[in-house]
């Protein structure tokens, strides 16, 4: 009966007991109440200004979500922080910048019709100078499947080469082993002939169209400003939440109805009793590096559309952010990566807008911290099991 | 047996003991006394030239912070990736120190960063016997008060150092130029290494709480705070000499061979007899298994605290030898990839293995800073990262459990007890593992298994 002897109790282990949790609490409510007030006035300050970076930060937040999931689904199998997961994602910019502004892959039903094409398919499609958006849908999809292919490859290649055969060892070498893959993937990524060491800039394949919110929706038009107050988004930003939210459904669906998600489940539960019960654990662990890594190549493509600078080490920044997203939301938890995800989204953009840019890392880590502190499994992990 | 003769004599006969050392300790200094003479004679017949001086310089301190992160990952199972913020702190704060004395003929820096490092040291000793006295205190209540104290402490430095900064650069103005600047230059070390620890201590007060891949996660995000904070310095901190993101110039290079290599070997001498201490089985019983050590009396959080606030005065004192060493000092050299480069060395080292540290992080700067740079074929200057990490995933793949494997050096193998495999000896229970061999660990090497959430 230890345990309901009361604070003040004359327990042998006590001297003076004193209630003091009170004092660690309220410095985190502290900290929590200063943030909520300064976001508070600077909404009261200007509204349309903070919806806006709201709206930016759900754009940012999307595309996280799709990296952390990579990093939650693989830390949910192997319990391996792998490292080159953001250099993933950034091999899906370069392929996707390969296939639109190289080869102009995305316009392949131009280009399969050819010049003579009946009238009625050109009407649809378009020609190579004006692709209708008909052309450009089905050319945007099959790039960005692309990009999912060449990434789901290139992660089981790196998964069979570096991983697989340290499955044993302690995990420590794996997550060595994935530190030096990232760099292979970003050093060998900065060679002249692969995707060469400086800056570049990625032409999209569709146009820009933004509107504004006003009293109603209204498309900008070119060379007129939009109204003071309103609150502008473009089709960059419709269509990377509706991409991301079909491959959340879509990857919802493989993981908790499939028969392949099943066995992704119960080898994250225990591994040893799913190979006793008959799963292919590697093939599985495969398909899981597979899964995570197209949906980095697809985020890949998404955040070189909203931010069309490439270089070989943008996927250190942005992966990074995603894994602090996948840890804040519980690492191994499908739901906590999304929420995660578009926690440090808005993090990001309001400690970039409000407090100061450089240190919005600063800022993404600082409320890691403290939520791990508060949650020490993140906000939708369970608890750790205590070692048997 | 050599520390048990020691221990009876202690009090009475201090020469007597000196010669009744271990022939391996006698071995340990001989080696050593050899090494560096060695070294040395060799830079000053310019057999080394510069760069390769550099290069074992940096092997020294490299071997420093390694074995500071030994002794928190190795030895006390606690797997971060602080390691290097610790390191910056030492450095920024070290050059700084230096930097003033020399540049600015100011020993402000000096004057406050001591008021800082001692008044919070007091307070910290203050407060923790007043806790002590109090029952469950949590981890969270007790880093508010130590960091409201610090804080306070922080502006009553300050304020006292312009009081008595003029006073001391009196003082230090008897002393010729050559020596008063060696003096500043011990000291600033020594104190960024004491500022590294306390604020470790702050840090890890509630983050050591948290099991075992989220500490990591969280002093991970440690390093990236306090690289973005350095980015910032002259902007948001209001050093306006450490310029930030354009890095700092101008610190004096004051880190000779004699020097880095003094302070590694203390630091081995002091790692060294630390594990072989009370304190360090209780160190190494909290990696082993946590609960079983609860159970056998041990204070697990005052000695994961106590063991990252000493790897952090160690990377601490190493990143004040560092700043000494290019006399240049810039953010990106504290990036978190580079935070990896210490739990690298600490890995092929052998986790829990002292020489294979040391082993491992010269052969780490040799490689990296120097064949690398060196001996790559024309044109291929740009491919030094892409063959280092081929070389990590060929020597993981070849060498799991570390360069040496369970080699370690005569005087450093009692670390751990010999492989007698006494589960419980007549002295009742014990707290080491029942399979402790040599000084590498058991059955290897992650302390972190199966702690993951």
């Amino acid at each position: 009966m230890q345990q309901s002897v009361p604070m003040s109790g004359l327990s042998i282990w006590t001297q003076r007991a004193i209630r003091s949790g009170w004092i660690g609490r309220s410095l985190l409510l502290a900290i929590g109440a200063a943030a909520l007030v300064i976001l508070a006035m600077r909404f009261r300050e200007s509204p349309s200004i903070f919806i806006q970076q709201v709206v930016n930060g759900i754009q940012l937040g999307f595309v996280y979500a799709l990296i952390a999931l990579g990093y939650t689904m693989v830390y949910g199998i192997v319990r391996l922080i792998n490292f080159a997961h953001g250099d993933v994602f950034m091999v899906g910019s370069f392929v996707s910048y390969y296939a639109v502004s190289r080869f102009g892959l995305h316009l392949w039903p131009v280009a399969l019709a050819g010049r003579d094409a009946p009238g009625w398919l050109i009407s649809v499609i378009g020609t190579p100078e004006d692709p209708g958006w008909f052309t450009l849908l089905i050319g945007s999809a099959s790039v960005i499947l692309l990009c999912m292919v060449v990434c789901a490859l290139l992660a089981v290649t790196i998964e069979r080469v570096a991983y697989k055969p340290l499955r044993d060892a302690p995990r420590i070498s794996a997550l060595i082993t994935a530190i030096g893959v990232s760099f292979f993937l970003e050093y060998f990524g900065a060679l002249q002939f692969v995707f060469t060491p400086s800056f570049i800039t990625y032409k999209r394949p569709f146009g820009v169209t933004t509107w504004y919110i006003s009293d109603g929706i209204h498309q900008v038009q070119k060379g007129t400003a939009p109204p003071e107050g309103s609150v502008l988004f473009s089709n960059i930003l419709v269509i990377i939440v509706l991409t991301s939210l079909l491959l959340l459904v879509l990857l919802q669906f493989i993981v908790q109805r499939t028969k392949i998600g099943k066995a992704m489940r119960a080898t994250a539960y225990d591994k040893p009793t799913a190979r006793l019960m008959g799963i292919n654990v590697d093939r599985v662990i495969s398909i899981t590096f597979a899964i995570g890594a197209a949906l980095a190549g697809a985020a890949g493509m998404l955040y070189a559309i909203a931010f069309p600078q490439i270089v070989f080490w943008m996927g250190i920044i942005p992966g990074l952010k995603a894994f602090v997203a996948a840890v804040l939301g519980g690492i191994g938890s499908i739901p906590g990566a999304l929420v995660g995800a578009l926690v440090m989204g808005q993090a990001e953009v309001l400690s970039a807008g409000y407090i100061s840019t450089p240190m919005r890392d600063a800022v993404a880590f600082a409320i890691l911290i403290i939520v791990l502190l508060v949650r020490p499994t993140g906000i939708f992990g369970e608890p750790e099991r205590e070692k048997a | 047996m050599d520390a048990k003769v020691t221990r009876d004599t202690r009090s009475s006969r201090l020469p007597a003991n000196l010669l009744r050392l271990a022939p391996s300790t006698w071995g340990f200094l001989a080696t050593m006394l050899i090494v560096f003479v060695a070294v040395q004679l060799a830079i000053s017949e310019r057999v080394l030239n510069s760069f390769w001086e550099t290069i074992i310089r940096q092997g020294a301190v490299m071997a420093i912070v390694s074995l500071g992160l030994n002794l928190i990952y190795g030895f006390n199972g606690q797997f971060s990736l602080g390691q290097w913020g610790f390191y910056a702190i030492g450095a920024y704060a070290a050059a700084d120190v230096t930097w003033r004395w020399d540049q600015a003929h100011s020993a402000s820096g000096l004057v406050v960063l001591f008021l800082l490092v001692g008044l919070a040291g007091v307070w910290f000793w203050f407060l923790s016997r007043q806790l002590a006295r109090v029952a469950r205190v949590d981890a969270l209540t007790a880093f508010t008060l130590y960091l409201v104290g610090m804080i306070v402490v922080a502006f009553v430095a300050i304020y006292l150092g312009q009081v008595l900064t003029e006073p001391v650069a009196a003082v230090l103005g008897v002393l010729p130029p050559g020596l008063a600047m060696q003096v500043v230059f011990v000291l600033a070390v020594l104190l960024a290494g004491a500022l590294a620890a306390e604020v470790s201590f702050l840090f890890g007060l509630p983050v050591l709480t948290l099991g075992s891949d989220y500490f990591g996660i969280a002093t991970l995000g440690f390093t990236i705070i306090v690289k973005v904070l350095l980015d910032n310095s002259d902007t948001m901190l209001g050093f306006a000499e450490m310029k930030g993101a354009r890095g700092m110039v101008g610190i004096p290079q004051l880190t000779s061979w004699a020097w880095v290599f003094g302070f590694l070997v203390l630091t081995v001498i002091v790692v060294r007899n630390l594990l072989h201490s009370s304190t360090g089985r209780a160190i190494v019983s909290v990696r082993e298994d946590e609960i079983a050590a609860k159970a056998m009396g041990i204070d697990v959080a005052r000695y994961k605290n106590f063991t990252f606030v000493l790897g952090s005065l160690l990377a601490g004192i190493a990143g004040g030898l560092y700043a000494h060493i290019n006399g240049f000092l810039h953010p990106d050299t504290f990036n978190f990839i580079k935070s990896f480069d210490p739990m690298i060395v600490v890995v092929f080292g052998g986790l829990g293995s002292v020489t294979g540290t040391l082993v491992a992080s010269f052969a780490w700067a040799l490689m990296l800073e120097g064949v690398l740079r060196l001996f790559l074929p024309q044109g291929f200057e740009t491919w030094r990262f892409v063959v280092y990490p081929l070389l990590l995933l060929i020597m993981m793949l070849l060498r799991p459990k570390g360069l040496l494997g369970t080699f370690e050096a005569p005087f450093l193998r009692q670390v751990l007890p010999p492989a007698r495999r006494p589960a419980v000896s007549e002295n009742g229970p014990r707290v080491e593992a029942p399979t402790a061999a040599g000084s590498v660990l058991p059955n290897a090497a992650d302390p972190a298994e199966g702690q993951g959430g």
